[in-house]
């Protein structure tokens, strides 16, 4: 309360010499200090969902970089002579068909399925930024091009697209290819995200200003024009992490994504299904795995829109 | 209306060719032979090969090329297998299957998912608010494989509740797999139209409703809901895609013989022909449902007609 | 208009003959809110009898809308609790009516008329329908019937082709139309109030005059009270009897409008009045009031107005000014009202 008595210029004082008749019909302003992100970060650090998630994006990012610190076990030393044993003391999550101790081989999934969500998310969002605001900011034709260019991927749906391009295309698919895939896929949904808000972004009086002061345009859009519209780029692209780290996993499962020998846990899945009666554990413990991390992005994104979405606040 | 419709009709002209185009070549027009790309490590004979080159035009130019692939996509020819079987045959067997499948799946979210966020959003912060908001969030972050072999093992198998697999005991054996299939849209509907709604009962309009002397059920379910639907109609939209992706997976799990098996199965057998034939023929289908979409879209919401 | 309803009960419960058409004593509303309590009124009186017009003169955030949204009974709870204070609807006091019993009184007995008529209207249904909809909720009246009444009502509003109009949606109206279509549904059930919330301005100036007028000739065929929400004193002065002056959620002063007008006794109404043109008066500028409304989170004690008041003293932030009857009728919440009103002593 006090800050924001502080904020408040006092009556008289130089910056009220002139009101104007508007100031009659003001509202009474509940003014806040700080930027956006600064209150937002203020908000987050206080929230369960927000705690929850970034604890086990880091306990999930650890693991991709240093499974070794989850395992001293290696996931592809295997002795057929212990093929699928059940969850024990020594083979924490069993073992699988050739034998290989399943929780190294579980640890070491994230590091695949982390890659490639961080990866496509990285290049589809910087595609989408860059056509997204040139289509946004100069409009007219330049615009229309995109945006039917953007019709006509969306047509495609992400998995049977990614079923036809990676059967026909690749005979060797490993992360490369499927990444690949995905970014071509995906950067659609994001383009026309940052578009509507840098549309948006342009009708504030700050980017005129900034135009008629003779900024370049590329300088308009790197300096005020994105800072102001990338909140909800960022909270849709923490989602997408978890969106795409599942469509990999889908398609991996389905025979058209990674192959083996990589280590993913939707190939693990997709060997399992045919014994998931004999041997659950060899679902189960991919399967709980990746549920953990798709929800771990997907409640982030849902904590960052609640704190810089003041929509809903 | 009307205006809007033709409108509509020559914006889906460009789109159709296009997303048709850009199937047609990453299948047809990559560097190397496609058809051995198709085939992967299955060997065909040379005399298949080239009898295929020559059911694909593939000694033709390419525009004529995609010329006569149109043509054939207008006539309803897909393609054949390396076999020479018209993937329209496959079609025409196995379409209804997906169909009942897809419709059940369909009616499972849209109702459930509808009436999960009206009772969260009406008393927002409420008991049920929260439980939807939670159980929405699990069922989203579980990918549909899992979630699929997880209602196979505890409802099928270890319950018995429902048929494990195949379609031996009619409609019955379809409810579990669309269960599966409907609720990640599902999980999706409910929170939209939770935000919808809440959105909307914040509007104007609401409290004249409320000034009318209207009771709050009427406010809610006449005046409300209509404006709420708007955005979960343009959401179904897109989800047709997703249940179509989805119906792979789960046709696959639960071995029901729709083409999203027969997907699966020409990708297990390498008939890239196959799959690339029902694939273009989902996304025709999509297509043409979108449209459907969005003239619902123009009889919910009178403004956009008039744009 | 005539109705076959008795109009002689209100809820099922007898009207009291000698009762003013509404009675408003020390209505108090708050809003708990994660930053507080607003106190968004904070003791709002007034009476309104048949025919009469009580206009509510205020800025945005005064409490002016939500103190005529409590009378309604139409405030969002929570965040919104009217916490005190009593509404009487000829003696029957409606505060104290079950939801069920307000909600017939909703509409039928009192209606409201908003600001911004394209917002306020269903922008899905046709505009006929929403007419109807008066009809059939509270008369049980079958569709058709309703239609048919509801065009008698675009009529009657000088809505041109109205059978035709009928079926069109708000947003295929012009703003003068539009707000047409909203004083026709809130007239429908031959309401004894209405409440008009700032009903002309959104709209042009040409268009404000045909509304007010349109108003006015309505509430002389029917007798309708009319509460009118403003921050318009020109609009006050031509239409008004009485007049309450709101600040901060407060009343600061309240009386018969030409007096208040031509003499005011309160710093913020003379301000009012000092930072808009008059027809009336020749004014060498215009001097608008200094600084903002306060946060209503955080209303300094004493007077609300003193930080924008140029009679502010040393006792005005230490005392909040009682209700000081300035004449028999006329009340000001000023410690120093009567310098106030030797302002304009010659005038």
């Amino acid at each position: 309360m006090s800050d924001r008595d502080r904020e408040r210029p006092s009556p008289g004082s130089p910056a009220h010499a002139g009101p104007t008749f508007e100031e009659l019909e003001a509202e009474p302003i509940i003014r806040r200090e700080g930027s956006l992100y600064a209150d937002a970060w203020r908000q987050l650090r206080r929230r369960p969902m927000f705690i929850i998630s970034g604890i086990l994006i880091v306990i999930l990012a650890l693991m991709a970089i240093w499974p070794g610190l989850f395992t001293r076990a290696d996931p592809r030393a295997c002795s057929l002579a212990d093929s699928l044993l059940r969850p024990s003391g020594e083979h924490w999550f069993g073992t699988d068909v050739q034998g290989c101790d399943y929780y190294a081989r579980t640890i070491w999934g994230a590091r695949v399925s982390i890659t490639i969500g961080v990866l496509v998310t990285a290049c589809s969002t910087l595609i989408a930024m860059l056509l997204g605001s040139i289509a946004g900011y100069y409009g007219g034709w330049v615009d229309a091009v995109i945006a039917r260019l953007t019709d006509i991927w969306f047509a495609i749906p992400t998995i049977l697209g990614g079923i036809v391009i990676l059967r026909s295309i690749f005979s060797t698919r490993g992360l490369l290819q499927v990444s690949l895939v995905l970014i071509v896929l995906g950067w659609p949904t994001m383009l026309r995200l940052v578009r509507s808000a840098v549309m948006a972004t342009k009708e504030m009086d700050y980017v005129d200003a900034a135009r008629a002061l003779g900024v370049r345009p590329f300088r308009i859009i790197r300096r005020h024009i994105l800072p102001n519209a990338i909140a909800p780029v960022i909270v849709y692209a923490t989602i997408t992490v978890g969106v795409i780290i599942s469509a990999e996993a889908a398609l991996s499962f389905l025979g058209v994504g990674l192959q083996l020998p990589a280590i993913s846990w939707g190939l693990m899945i997709s060997v399992a299904q045919n014994r998931i009666l004999t041997a659950p554990h060899l679902l189960l413990f991919p399967g709980a795995l990746l549920s953990v991390t798709v929800f771990s992005f997907i409640l982030m994104g849902d904590a960052l829109r609640d704190a810089l979405d003041p929509r809903l606040r | 209306m009307g205006r809007y419709l033709i409108r509509r009709l020559l914006q889906f002209i460009p789109v159709f060719f296009g997303a048709t185009f850009l199937i047609f070549v990453m299948v047809w027009a990559i560097p190397g032979d496609p058809i051995r790309a198709l085939a992967g490590d299955r060997f065909l004979p040379e005399q298949v090969r080239q009898e295929l080159r020559d059911r694909y035009h593939l000694d033709d130019p390419l525009p004529v090329q995609y010329g006569k692939y149109m043509g054939g996509v207008f006539q309803g020819d897909f393609g054949d297998d390396f076999r020479g079987r018209p993937v329209t045959d496959l079609l025409a067997q196995r379409l209804p299957i997906t169909v009942r499948l897809a419709l059940l799946a369909f009616g499972f979210e849209v109702v459930l998912g509808i009436v999960a966020g009206i009772l969260a959003g009406v008393r927002r912060g409420g008991f049920m608010d929260n439980l939807v908001l939670v159980s929405t969030l699990v069922v989203i972050a579980i990918p549909i494989f899992v979630l699929g072999f997880l209602a196979q093992l505890v409802m099928g198998v270890k319950f018995g509740w429902f048929p494990v697999s195949g379609v031996q005991r009619g409609l019955y054996s379809y409810l579990l797999p669309a269960m599966v299939l409907g609720s990640v849209s599902l999980a999706y509907i409910a929170r939209l139209t939770r935000t919808s709604l809440i959105e909307n009962l914040r509007a104007d309009y609401v409290r004249t409703a409320t000034a009318k002397g209207l009771s709050r059920r009427r406010v809610v379910g006449i005046h409300t809901f209509r404006n709420s639907m708007i955005p979960v109609v343009t959401f179904l939209a897109i989800d047709l895609g997703s249940l179509m992706g989805g119906a792979i997976i789960t046709e696959t799990i639960f071995n029901i013989p729709g083409l999203g098996r027969a997907v699966f199965e020409g990708v297990q057998r390498q008939e890239g022909t196959v799959v690339v034939g029902i694939v273009t023929f989902l996304v025709v289908v999509y297509m043409v449902a979108n449209l459907l979409v969005d003239v619902l879209y123009a009889v919910l919401d009178p403004r956009i007609r008039y744009e | 208009m005539a109705t076959t309803l008795s109009r002689d009960a209100v809820a099922g419960r007898p009207v009291d003959p000698a009762a003013p058409l509404l009675a408003v004593e020390d209505l108090r509303v708050e809003f708990r809110i994660d930053a507080g309590t607003v106190r968004a009124v904070n003791g709002l009186s007034y009476t309104l009898g048949r025919g009469e017009t009580v206009a509510i003169l205020g800025e945005s955030g005064s409490g002016k809308s939500v103190g005529a949204q409590a009378v309604m009974g139409i405030i969002d709870s929570p965040p919104g609790f009217v916490t005190g204070g009593s509404v009487r609807f000829r003696g029957v006091e409606l505060l104290d009516l079950p939801e069920a019993e307000r909600r017939r009184v909703r509409g039928n007995r009192m209606a409201m008329i908003f600001q911004d008529a394209l917002t306020a209207l269903n922008p899905v249904f046709p505009v006929g329908w929403q007419i109807a909809e008066m009809f059939r909720i509270h008369r049980g009246l079958p569709r058709k019937a309703a239609g048919e009444k509801a065009i008698e009502l675009m009529e009657r509003v000088k809505i041109p082709s109205a059978r035709v109009r009928a079926g069109s949606y708000p947003h295929e109206f012009s703003g003068g139309m539009r707000q047409r279509v909203m004083i026709a549904m809130a007239l429908s059930l031959d309401p004894e109030i209405l409440i008009a919330d700032e009903p002309t301005t959104a709209l042009d100036v040409t268009v404000q005059a045909q509304i007010m007028s349109l108003l006015a000739e309505l509430q002389q065929q029917t007798g309708m009270g009319l509460i009118l929400i403003t921050h318009d004193l020109g609009v006050v002065a031509e239409v008004a009897d009485q007049v309450v002056v709101m600040y901060a959620g407060r009343e600061v002063e309240k009386g018969p409008s030409l007096p208040v007008y031509h003499r005011p006794a309160h710093p913020y109404t003379l301000g009012l009045m000092d930072s808009l043109p008059r027809r009336d008066v020749h004014t060498e500028r215009l001097r608008p009031i200094k600084g903002s409304p306060p946060d209503l989170l955080a209303i300094p004690p004493g007077c609300a107005f003193r930080p924008r008041c140029p009679y502010g003293r040393e006792i005005c932030a230490r005392e909040e000014p009682p209700l000081a009857a300035v004449t028999s009728d006329r009340i000001s919440a000023c410690h120093f009202w009567e310098e106030v009103s030797r302002e304009r002593a010659g005038a």
